[in-house]
């Protein structure tokens, strides 16, 4: 080509610096956030936003948000899974026969309970591969499964109740719970305290002892599954199984094995989500994680995945998750009834996937 | 954008040795014949067309070339090696690139991530080892300048290319990747007037390199463009492999219908096909 090859195509317009930021899958979550904070720093009360109330709305938006963006590169990948709350309840149990009746050190409990997660990710995705049924119908399946095993099992491990108490005891000091409960920093936020840059009771203890350890896996993985995402090879194969299937397997991307791998970081995410909530709580319940499938999907689509697949980010999960638990949370700071947390929900899902849509119509310059 | 009007037709010598060889191809699904002994051959350089009518059996040919069936019965030589690929793996690692109808391309995503799809260029090593955006973007970018399409950007999704422009992108992802033989399964039956003269600029530009380039199409115009020999396949077999010069458009057109009924055809719409 002569070197006048570089002059533009005429018939396409420069884009503005919005036209280009509209194109990225997690703009629709800031924006959320940001409205979300502008309609919660009139409406609540002001300790909302103190260190104590960020911390108290980041902890519930973080248990989410590690499955949201589990389920997120899921979804990215082309593939649903419902079990994800189902999977809290029975990693929960697993990790708590584990502790309780076997009396293992977390070493063992931990990467234990996780393979057992996995190994369920490996049987959703197996099905859903071989048999080409869609991943809705055959994760719906063991949304079933998983719960109705969580409450056989409890009534089996204790003799007849859904509850299994005494984690908390069998715990006790071992050296690897601060790395799943509890609060980090806690010598610099006392330190904090004694220089007076934050707040603290009469005693002059800090009333924020540390940042919760789920915050900072949520970050961690936020940030892993984003590098993940855009800077490796696996995360090309991602958008490539989830956007088509056949071209990717085409051109030599293994869509088997990434699927399989997404469904086994999906269940471990729910997993590693079960331990930290059932050490903190002590106990675990047929309960834990009902409906979290849902709201998981509903963080995913708000950061900006498409239902379809090949679309979507993790960050986006990540800020989707937090406008959830300042939902959550909020609506307790403010007059408003904490009822209307759910006709939000329904409605900013609702918006999301009418604004992915239009995206996504941007994106592939569809008209 | 700049389109080349004039193309230069591969000047291959005719002893050049074949790349690729097929003799004698057999197919057979049951009892349904689809190739009843094909010979064809391809020369580095050259632009072989491969012309019939639907049902000619052009899609199982070209099937049987890219590893994807098995003949029943012939040979391939690659190479001069005699070959038996098992799968369109094989036949991509020996150097026989195929595009297909469907392009193997995503919509959603950028024409780098496309270009690299299952290819990616890698840094680092160990667990950082990682997918090396900038040089992706810039070979992208570069290969893509070379076919004479000019990028927005690495980024820009391939959902917003033409049909011509995301052709010459599988065509220049499976050059960049080493393709010895590139096979392209009727690149322009899809395409506008001037989408098509851009693909068959692409054509000529990737035949400039040395590849040896299988046009199928059952457009005579568009191969007379381009090609340097034609064969004509019918009902599964050959009806003979003609040069350049050697046979009018009309011709090659009659072949492809098997014969008279065309003529009169063509005679009754004053010409127009």
């Amino acid at each position: 080509m002569p070197a006048d090859s570089t002059v533009t195509d005429e018939r396409v317009r420069e884009e503005t610096l919005l036209a280009r930021l509209m194109k990225r899958p997690e703009l629709g979550a800031i924006a959320g956030l940001i409205l979300v904070t502008i309609f919660f720093l009139f409406t609540a009360n002001a300790s909302m936003f103190t260190l104590s109330g960020i911390m108290n709305f980041l902890t519930p938006a973080a248990q989410l948000g590690i499955l949201a963006i589990g389920a997120s590169l899921l979804m990215i990948g082309g593939e649903f899974d419902l079990s994800i709350g189902s999977m809290v309840a029975f990693a929960g149990m697993i990790f708590g026969a584990l502790v309780v009746n076997l009396g293992l050190p977390l070493i063992v409990a931990i990467p234990g309970t996780l393979i057992f997660a996995g190994m369920m990710g490996v049987v959703n995705g197996q099905l859903v591969i071989r048999t080409g049924l869609p991943s809705f119908i055959v994760t719906l399946a063991f949304l079933f499964i998983l719960r109705g095993l969580s409450l056989v099992g409890l009534k089996y491990l204790t003799g007849g109740s859904t509850q299994l108490r005494g984690v908390r005891d069998a715990v006790g000091d071992d050296w690897l719970a601060p790395f799943f409960s509890g609060d980090a920093f806690t010598g610099l936020f006392a330190k904090l305290a004694e220089w007076g840059w934050i707040d603290t009771f009469k005693s002059g203890a800090p009333k924020v002892p540390g940042v919760p350890v789920e915050i900072l896996w949520f970050i961690g993985i936020a940030l892993f599954a984003t590098w993940i995402l855009l800077r490796t090879p696996a995360g090309n194969w991602i958008f490539a199984a989830g956007g088509d299937k056949n071209a990717a397997s085409n051109s030599g991307v293994p869509v088997n094995r990434v699927k399989t791998t997404l469904f086994i970081v999906t269940a471990c995410c729910a997993a590693l989500v079960a331990i930290m909530t059932v050490i903190d709580a002590g106990s675990t319940d047929a309960r834990r994680g009902f409906q979290k499938e849902f709201e998981a999907i509903i963080a995913a689509v708000i950061g900006g995945s498409l239902l379809t697949g090949g679309y979507g980010s993790a960050i986006g999960a990540f800020f989707g998750s937090i406008i959830f638990g300042m939902v959550v949370i909020g609506l307790t700071y403010t007059s408003i009834d904490q009822d209307w947390f759910q006709v939000f929900l329904g409605g900013m899902l609702l918006l999301a996937v009418i604004f992915n849509n239009v995206i996504r119509k941007r994106v592939t310059g569809e008209r | 954008m700049e389109i080349e009007t004039a193309f230069h037709h591969g000047a291959v010598a005719d002893d050049a040795k074949p790349i690729l060889e097929m003799r004698g191809i057999k197919k057979h699904f049951g009892n349904v014949i689809a190739l009843a002994g094909v010979s064809f051959d391809i020369r580095p350089g050259e632009c072989h067309c491969l012309l019939g009518d639907n049902g000619a059996g052009k899609s199982t040919f070209i099937k049987t070339m890219s590893g994807v069936h098995k003949p029943t019965e012939g040979e391939i030589l690659f190479e001069d090696k005699p070959m038996n690929f098992s799968s369109p793996r094989d036949a991509m690692e020996a150097g026989i690139a195929t595009v297909f109808q469907d392009l193997a391309m995503i919509p959603l995503m950028s024409v780098t991530r496309n270009f690299f799809m299952g290819r990616e260029p890698t840094k680092g090593a160990g667990p950082f080892k990682r997918f090396d955006v900038a040089r992706a973007n810039e070979v992208c970018v570069e290969e893509m300048r070379n076919m004479g399409i000019n990028l927005r950007g690495p980024d820009q999704a391939v959902g917003t290319l033409s049909g011509g422009e995301r052709q010459t992108v599988a065509i220049a992802r499976a050059v960049y990747f080493g393709a010895k033989v590139l096979i392209l399964d009727e690149p322009t039956s899809a395409l506008g007037v001037r989408q098509t003269s851009n693909v068959l600029a692409t054509i000529d530009k990737v035949r400039k390199q040395g590849v040896g380039v299988v046009f199928i199409s059952h457009n005579v115009r568009h191969a007379m463009a381009v090609g340097d020999r034609f064969t004509v396949l019918n009902r599964g077999k050959t009806l003979g492999t003609a040069t350049r010069g050697e046979i009018t458009p009309n011709e090659l057109q009659d072949l492809m219908a098997g014969g008279q009924e065309m003529a009169q055809l063509e005679g009754s719409l004053g010409g127009t096909i």
